[in-house]
């Protein structure tokens, strides 16, 4: 094999292996055994069907994100807003479900996952197209977006949808009275927390790996993700690509907090002040997966899902060994740091690669070399 | 509404806006200069969290606000050279390793915080300093010059970090790999020297941001900085690259938010409307950079790793 292929395959898995290390590392330096930690994690997160049902569930919102992450991405665009796409598309999502509790179970549930794309996709397309038609640099205005989403959640959890029921001496709890069964998302396991959901999530990644790979519209994001100026030349709608690319990001990311919310067991939307309470961090893991899965829908399905066993492991790590479950928030912050640094190597291998194949022609055409969008992972198709 | 124009509320808003400011101001000018130089640094909300924590506790072991500071300085230079690392040896895209960063520092700052920390505890704290004379004058006195030693840093370091960088040969060659690094290296300025140098001083300033924000809290929580150092990224683009516009969007920030909290306390804004009036700081920085984005370019290689003959 080539060693721009070893490279390549062994790249991913070496920067998670890197990162698990380090996590030992500091699993022993807080006076516990890095062996027990990490076996309590694994089994709380693949340990029989109670486990696999938690962290599928665990892994929708991973995998939504990741997807919008992955469209946002190819077309150049650091979509960072996730956190407060979630939280619209959920208070969207919220809002539909208080409005019509009366609706059949299955026309409910389309509305409200639909709201929850719109929401979501609105709170994407507003810093999209201040990218596209006033150059404001996304990653800031993402961040914005969520400064904004967040005081909005606490305002309307607290004032126009909070379950004035809920009254205490201290005031309203900020959430929303039980939302109607009707919204409910149905589980599809008995015995397990499998929603809906799950099997809608892993749709969606399908969806959008078609979208991506086999559409104009698809086509037009990747190659604006490429080079602007060339899709500019080439006389595409780059403006409407970008703002398009960064509402369906956000589409996803609002479908993810729909699913938070009709998929949760206590099917309110309650907040406790702060975007990760409701969120769950799903916003940034989401990237990480997304990078992990190399910015391509599909592979990204099987990086939520080892993602998820993570943080639902790591919940069991800290029951066992008293090592607080905030190492995995750690451990995949060093996963980006390794991802981002290993592709460098594998720029460098591919570039050798390709001078040698220039020098010594083959008959078979040499893959497509492009550092792709931003990430620069190369396409795993 | 009339009341919030009384003397003395407004000075004490001001003065609140001014010390507000004061974090945001010392992390947007150390993201000021590593910007200069070409290289984005989007870890400095992880830096300033993790600096803030290790700050907290170095203060509750030595009851001592100097150490915290220099602790956080410290962290500051450390994750300053892993930034460095990733960002111009290893050339990452630096939007998504800054991301990775942060996202380490916020799950480490945490883990330490709930495993070495077992009730919070406050921090002492740190006395406004009166500046001789002129805080006597009336009003303006109050408002600027009876603050803590950190919010005289603060705006010590804009004309210093301006001077630094329009009037020394270091700025010149910080401006030069920022702008055009090829051109630089042939000139036989070392371009990996000056972007480390440049990253360093600028997370440690994010150290010092961190600490700040700690100090003027005086108790460390679960993600206490609540995306401080993002804004401070912004401000940087707000004010343009220049210190003294990465003032003006810090004292804009400050004292909107010192605003909002005044008539919180006044009951001009009625509670069920205070989450709302909260997303004003942030609303306004959105429009704020709508305004400004098309006026200003950025430094021509900001986010550009250098390759020879690249």
């Amino acid at each position: 094999m080539e060693r721009r292929r070893v490279i390549e395959w062994l790249a991913l898995p070496s920067a998670a292996v890197a990162a698990l290390l380090v996590g030992a590392v500091m699993i022993a330096a807080l006076g516990a055994s890095p062996i027990t930690g990490y076996r309590a994690l694994v089994t709380g997160a693949f340990g029989g069907s109670y486990a696999l049902g938690a962290t599928a569930v665990k892994a929708v919102p991973l995998l939504l994100v990741g997807v919008g992450i992955c469209i946002a991405f190819r077309a150049n665009v650091f979509n960072i807003g996730g956190e407060g796409q979630i939280a619209m598309g959920g208070l969207a999502g919220t809002a539909t479900a208080l409005a019509f509790p009366g609706l059949p179970t299955p026309v409910l549930i389309f509305l409200v996952l639909l709201a929850g794309a719109v929401g979501g996709g609105i709170w994407g397309a507003i810093p999209g197209a201040f990218k596209a038609y006033f150059n404001v640099n996304e990653i800031l205005s993402t961040i914005m977006m969520n400064l904004v989403a967040v005081q909005l959640m606490n305002y309307l959890l607290a004032g126009p949808m909070v379950d004035k029921t809920s009254g205490s001496v201290g005031g309203l709890i900020p959430q929303t009275r039980l939302l109607s069964r009707h919204s409910w998302l149905p589980i599809i396991v008995p015995g397990t927390q499998l929603h809906l959901g799950v099997l809608f999530s892993v749709l969606v990644a399908v969806a959008a790996y078609f979208l991506l790979w086999h559409t104009s519209f698809g086509f037009r994001v990747r190659a604006v993700g490429l080079s602007r100026e060339a899709a500019t030349y080439a006389g595409m709608p780059v403006r409407r690509t970008i703002t398009l690319a960064m509402a369906l990001s956000g589409a996803t990311c609002g479908l993810a907090g729909s699913m938070l919310v009709f998929g949760s067991i206590s099917h309110r939307m309650v907040t406790d002040g702060s975007l990760t309470g409701f969120t769950g961090s799903a916003g940034f893991n989401g990237i990480v997966v997304a990078l992990f899965g190399g910015l391509n829908p599909l592979w990204t399905i099987l990086s939520a899902f080892v993602f998820a066993g993570l943080l639902v492991g790591g919940t069991s790590m800290q029951v066992v060994t008293g090592v607080p479950s905030d190492l995995i928030v750690a451990l995949n912050g060093l996963v980006v740091v390794f991802v981002v640094a290993i592709e460098y190597t594998r720029r460098r291998a591919r570039i050798a690669d390709a001078a040698a194949r220039t020098a010594a022609p083959e008959p078979e055409q040499a893959p497509p070399e492009h550092a792709v969008a931003g990430a620069g992972v190369e396409e795993r198709t | 509404m009339s009341h919030f124009f009384t003397s003395s509320i407004l000075t004490a808003t001001v003065a609140t806006g001014i010390a507000l400011a004061a974090p945001f101001l010392i992390a947007a000018l150390g993201e000021t200069i590593g910007q200069r130089s070409g290289v984005l640094n989007l870890g400095v909300d992880g830096i300033m969290l993790l600096s803030a924590f290790t700050g907290y506790y170095a203060a509750l072991k030595t009851q001592s606000l100097p150490i915290a500071v220099v602790v956080g300085l410290s962290v500051g230079a450390i994750l300053g050279l892993v930034t460095a690392i990733v960002s111009v040896s290893l050339k990452a895209e630096q939007g998504i390793s800054g991301i990775g960063v942060y996202l380490f520092a916020l799950g480490f700052s945490d883990l330490l915080f709930l495993k070495l920390v077992g009730t919070p505890q406050p921090i002492s704290q740190l006395h406004a300093v009166g500046i001789p004379l002129l805080d006597r004058i009336p009003t303006v006195g109050g408002m600027f010059f009876k603050q803590n030693v950190l919010v005289y840093v603060a705006f010590l370091l804009v004309p210093v970090v301006a001077l630094v960088l329009n009037r020394t040969t270091y700025g010149l060659n910080v401006r030069a790999v920022g702008e055009n690094p090829a051109a630089a290296d042939s000139l036989g300025v070392s371009v990996t020297l000056i972007r480390y140098s440049a990253v360093i001083v600028g997370s440690m300033l994010a150290g010092l941001a961190g600490a700040t924000l700690l100090i003027e809290t005086g108790i460390f929580q679960e993600n206490l900085t609540q995306g401080a150092g993002f804004i401070a990224v912004a401000l940087v683009y707000f004010g343009a690259w220049r210190p003294a516009g990465v003032m003006a969007g810090a004292l804009l920030y400050g004292l909107t938010a010192a605003v909002i909290l005044a008539w919180k306390g006044l009951g001009i804004i009625p509670l069920s409307l205070s989450d709302l009036a909260s997303t004003a700081p942030a609303a306004i920085t959105i429009l704020a950079l709508l305004m400004v984005a098309r006026r200003f370019r950025q430094p021509a290689a900001l986010g550009k790793p250098y390759e020879r003959g690249g």
